[in-house]
């Protein structure tokens, strides 16, 4: 059987944008697990409700960059008072105690998303309509919009992460928060804020998406699902290995799609989590520690 | 509790100090204090709770009893990097610089601070890169990439950037070859000559007794022996017993 070029094309595309989106969310899982070792099953309830705050705001305001800033504020405040009221207690706890934790938060935000907004979908509009050539193809534009955005939000992260004074203290946390703290370095307050950021960014992730696919109160659980696989095999805590290995498995999920249906599709990406698992545990994309 | 006028309160008082981990009961009542700009010696065999100690100081661990002051105000909960903001430096037994981060990055963990000036900053890198020109050299290499006696400078030179009170030093001397044991020796000088207050946890007692004022000697988590270090130098009978040197 053969695919048309055009299609495998299409395919390469869909994944990249896919793989950016994906990109953005596990890359605030990784960096909140990397730094305080928590394992956020609430990730997934994150994006979503950012999705649901830029269908309001933009409602609203018919506005669709604000509502992108809005859902990322708000949901980074959000985060931040999840993880003072429910996660800072539990630090140092044994590990199950935060997964535990967070599945609770996570079943808490679905149901209020349920109640508040109800179980029929809402839709984003796109904030521009039309398609682009590539090659003798069309590809609409939002979708490399999307592509670049999250591109721009990654790159900042690292930029902010690599240079910025505070950027220092996160990494030096993320290293030993024992001797962080012996250095001054205020350790709640560094874990409350990266819990912010990678709040917002699962938000921005919901909001870029939400044009794409229905906004309801479920959508969460697929990608946080993709999420943990991704940040699994591109090694827990690396932002690098994240991000590549979203590209990956999108892009895997995107070929197969060609050959089997979309929902059979998804089966290659917990191939790919299990290989893993089997023959690189720290990640694909990790050099085998020394 | 005393109330002691703050003038000659001891800079770090430590009073009765019962530590556990987990159930190991390590610190048994530990009493001691080191006065502004004194270099004390802590002397034991391996595993009579010096380094406890000092990790109770630092707040990185909980005593379930006891009292430690600083200046005369107890700090005895206090999270670790209230203490380090309060003028309390600590370089741990195995250094534990940050191996992922560069020299500079490093420093700047100890350097940005909250009211520090520009200037203040240059004159203390450049101060901390004269004590240990090496560390200028390798300023933009990743702590993990430097040898031992490096890394044990870069982990002084880390605590030098908090401009503390007192620096409490567990075993810097470890490990190390003879070259730089002198290096740390002039350092330890150093720092007194600039009044800043050092705790010495070390098993290297010639320098210890060379370096300090004062020397205790604990064993099985209680101070057992105290005296001017100069008492010692010829006291060999109270080494002998207590670290079967």
């Amino acid at each position: 059987m053969t695919i048309p070029v055009d299609q495998i094309l299409i395919q390469t595309l869909n994944g990249i944008v896919t793989g950016m989106i994906l990109a953005l969310v596990a890359s605030g899982l990784t960096l909140i697990f990397g730094i305080m070792d928590v394992v956020n099953f609430a990730h997934g309830e994150l994006f979503m409700l950012g999705a649901y705050v830029g269908t309001t705001t933009m409602v609203m305001s018919g506005n669709f960059w604000l509502s992108l800033v809005v859902a990322t504020m708000t949901i980074a405040l959000l985060g931040a008072a999840i993880q003072v009221t429910t996660l800072r207690p539990l630090l140092g706890r044994d590990p199950l105690t935060t997964i535990l934790a967070t599945f609770g938060i996570s079943l808490v935000l679905q149901n209020y998303a349920l109640w508040q907004y109800g179980p029929v979908p809402r839709k984003i509009l796109e904030p521009f309509t039309g398609h682009f050539n590539f090659f003798y193809l069309e590809y609409p534009w939002y979708r490399l919009v999307i592509a670049l955005l999250s591109a721009a939000i990654i790159t900042a992260l690292y930029l902010f992460l690599k240079f910025g004074t505070y950027g220092v203290w996160i990494r030096a946390t993320t290293q030993d928060r024992i001797m962080a703290a012996a250095m001054g370095i205020p350790v709640p307050a560094v874990h409350t804020i990266v819990f912010a950021i990678g709040s917002g960014m699962a938000a921005a992730s919901g909001v870029l998406f939400g044009p794409l696919i229905g906004v309801n109160h479920a959508m969460g659980l697929d990608w946080v699902l993709k999420a943990f696989i991704v940040v699994v095999v591109g090694g827990m805590g690396n932002l690098g290995g994240s991000i590549l290995a979203s590209i990956f498995v999108s892009l895997l999920e995107a070929y197969a799609s060609l050959v089997v249906s979309p929902a059979q599709a998804v089966i290659v990406s917990f191939v790919a989590l299990i290989l893993t698992l089997l023959f690189r545990p720290t990640g694909l994309f990790v050099p085998t520690p020394k | 509790m005393s109330a002691t006028p703050a003038r000659t309160a001891p800079l770090v008082a430590v009073e009765g100090i019962h530590t556990y981990y987990g159930k190991s009961h390590i610190l048994h009542g530990v009493s001691l204090e080191v006065k502004t700009g004194e270099v004390v010696g802590l002397l034991g065999r391996n595993g009579v709770g010096k380094s406890t100690t000092l990790k109770t100081i630092m707040g990185l661990v909980h005593p379930t009893e006891g009292v430690i002051q600083l200046e005369g105000r107890p700090i005895t909960r206090l999270p670790a990097y209230r203490l380090a903001k309060l003028g309390i430096g600590y370089v741990p037994e195995d250094r534990r610089i940050f191996r992922l981060l560069t020299v500079m990055e490093n420093l700047r963990t100890g350097l940005d601070r909250h009211g520090v000036a520009e200037s203040r900053k240059r004159e203390l890198l450049d101060k901390v890169f004269q004590y240990f020109p090496v560390l200028a050299e390798r300023r933009n290499q990743a702590g993990g990439t430097l040898s031992g006696g490096e890394q044990q400078m870069l982990a002084i030179a880390r605590a030098m950037m908090l401009e503390p009170k007192i620096i409490l030093l567990d075993e810097p001397t470890e490990g190390l070859m003879p070259r730089m044991v002198s290096q740390i020796r002039e350092i330890v000088g150093a720092l007194h000559a600039e009044g800043v207050a050092i705790l010495l946890v070390e098993q290297n007692v010639p320098l210890t007794l060379e370096a300090s004022q004062r020397v205790y000697i604990m064993e099985k988590g209680v101070v057992r022996h105290h005296a001017p270090a100069s008492d010692l130098r010829h006291d060999d009978a109270v080494i002998h017993q207590y670290l079967g040197v």
